[in-house]
């Protein structure tokens, strides 16, 4: 199945029959994969009704709720991976978003659209408005990104709370690109996080 | 009261029925419709709960209205519960009255019970499925399924009977009756008590019945099962038959022409005394009580995939109530899916034409 990049890096990475839970999961293709591929025990939240139940039609195990207040119900290590894509800056409190989900998960996968990536940096330097990109397709009012960050605020928050990185990959256009440089190079970030 | 005219098969149960109340059934009776083809290896079992006033007539004519079944359209050759691939059981519950043993059935002393009838709970009405299932030889369901009264059997069963059941649907339900879900109750029966045919359950045989209590115990229970909204849609404040109001009290609005209606013909398939009782276990159902005042205790051997799904109009059984169920199976890291879908209905929707829910059921079924 075709999944977009980030979603691929994580799916390859998790071990086969992990219990694996996919918050923001939309239509389950992530999902999809980690139980065809990986024998994954997956479950989703999903806050759009209608992508809950296009999962729940596929046979996929999907809650319809919202990751800031429900994450709260479910027991410690309840998952051997909580997996967080393009999501962490929608988050009401994002570093809260973290602990909890190190909390669920032994393991955690965050991906998140780098602000400080060159292109960011020159639409807001040469246009003095907030830029509108690839990643970062929405308007400034209309946009659900209300804590942007790059990939060197997250690291700082990463070691502020001690946690350490397992893996990370950089994105541009799609493509993996090194570490070099990578708060200015990549579009996006994944990252494999452990308490 | 309809006893009679049923025609569906029947069964006596091998054993006596224990109940929560103590006591113990001896020759219980069910009553009940099959659709479909069980498999030879008996693994294609879905059974299907119905609800307060529902019966076993899922999917063919009912016998005394000649509606079609009450979920006709979700049941049958091609449809979202595919009798093609699976063999449909539905029970007439214990206490009501479509057959299956209840108050207006004879006591061993060959009068009817009546109000000598045990107190049942959702829990009883669960054993006598499992029984009826059981002289099926039908050991593991591929599903439980039920909306409203028909979904807090499902979860029961979940919850007492972890390994009778692969996967749980529960739609339009709770895992506890609220004081206001009681409070409606209470008016229902109180209506029924109040009728002087009701002569203390013992009508039976009178020529008398307490008709008029029972129509207005309906006419209160389906306010509840009808949106605010959808009640100003389908009648707003237009008048029945008449250009200005009657200054009297006739039916002068459409919706009381349409309660009245509902509550009277209620009164031709259903026994008053079953409304008591299957309303007094509906009220007694508290999941969560019955596991040491936890929910997430009740679900803690549960072997089962679940999916809960509600209605954003229905007030009588919420979302919210849903979500507690969700929260619980959760925490005890069950597998849930659990969706909320849009309708006009109210608590009605789970018996009405919302495509959303038949794909949700089709994709959980598999």
């Amino acid at each position: 199945m075709a999944l977009r990049s980030d979603l691929r890096v994580i799916a390859e990475h998790v071990k086969p029959g992990s219990r694996v839970l996919d918050i923001g999961c939309g239509d389950g293709d992530l999902m999809a994969v980690l139980s065809q591929e990986k024998q994954a025990d997956a479950r989703g939240i999903e806050i759009d009704p209608e992508s809950v139940e296009h999962c729940v039609s596929r046979g996929l195990s999907a809650i319809q709720g919202d990751a800031d207040h429900d994450l709260a119900e479910y027991p410690d290590d309840a998952f051997d991976y909580a997996i967080l894509s393009q999501t962490l800056q929608t988050a009401e409190r994002p570093d809260l978003m973290l602990d909890e989900l190190l909390r669920v998960g032994r393991e955690a996968f965050v991906s998140f659209p780098n602000f400080a990536h060159w292109q960011v940096r020159a639409d807001l330097l040469f246009t003095g408005r907030m830029p509108v990109t690839n990643r970062l397709p929405v308007t400034w009012y209309e946009t659900q990104n209300i804590h942007h960050l790059t990939v060197a605020d997250f690291e700082d928050l990463l070691r502020e709370k001690g946690v350490s990185t397992v893996n990370r990959w950089f994105f541009h256009r799609e493509r993996e690109i090194g570490h070099f440089a990578a708060n200015w190079r990549a579009e996006y970030a994944v990252y494999q996080l452990s308490r | 009261m309809a006893t009679a005219l049923d025609t569906s098969p029947s069964l006596t149960l091998s054993n006596a029925l224990p109940l929560d109340s103590g006591q113990v059934l001896e020759n219980v009776q069910i009553a009940y419709q099959t659709y479909g083809t069980l498999a030879p290896e008996k693994d294609n079992a879905i059974l299907l709960c119905h609800a307060l006033t529902g019966d076993q007539h899922v999917a063919n004519p009912h016998p005394i209205t000649g509606k079609p079944g009450w979920w006709d359209r979700m049941v049958g050759p091609g449809k979202p519960i595919d009798t093609d691939r699976f063999f449909v059981i539905c029970t007439n519950v214990i206490g009501s009255c479509m057959g299956s043993t209840g108050p207006a059935s004879l006591a061993p002393d060959g009068e009817p019970y009546g109000m000598r009838f045990p107190v049942i709970t959702i829990r009883d009405m669960v054993r006598a499925e499992l029984a009826l299932l059981d002289e099926f030889g039908i050991g593991r369901l591929h599903a439980v399924v039920g909306g409203s009264m028909g979904g807090m059997q499902a979860l029961s069963l979940a919850a007492n009977f972890p390994d009778r059941t692969a996967r749980v649907l529960a739609i339009a339900t709770t895992a506890r009756h609220s004081a206001q879900n009681i409070a409606f109750h209470e008016v229902g029966r109180q209506a029924i008590m109040a009728d002087p045919n009701w002569q203390d359950g013992a009508y039976y045989g009178t020529g008398k019945e307490p008709d008029s209590g029972l129509a207005v115990a309906r006419m209160a229970a389906h306010i509840t099962y009808l949106s605010e909204a959808g009640l100003t849609h389908k009648f707003g404040r237009r008048l029945q038959d008449r250009q200005a109001v009657g200054f009297g009290f006739d039916a002068d609005f459409q919706v009381e022409s349409y309660l009245r209606y509902q509550g009277l013909s209620f009164t031709s398939r259903f026994d008053a005394n079953s409304y008591l009782y299957i309303t007094r276990a509906m009220d007694y159902f508290d999941l969560a009580e019955e596991h040491g005042g936890r929910l997430a205790n009740a679900f803690a051997k549960a072997q089962s995939r679940f999916c809960l799904i509600s209605f954003d109009t229905d007030w009588l059984y919420t979302t919210s109530d849903a979500r507690n169920v969700v929260h619980a199976l959760n925490a005890v890291a069950a597998p849930v899916s659990f969706v909320e879908l849009s309708a006009p209905y109210g608590h009605d929707s789970f018996l009405l034409d919302v495509p959303a829910l038949d794909r949700v059921v089709e994709g959980f079924l598999g």
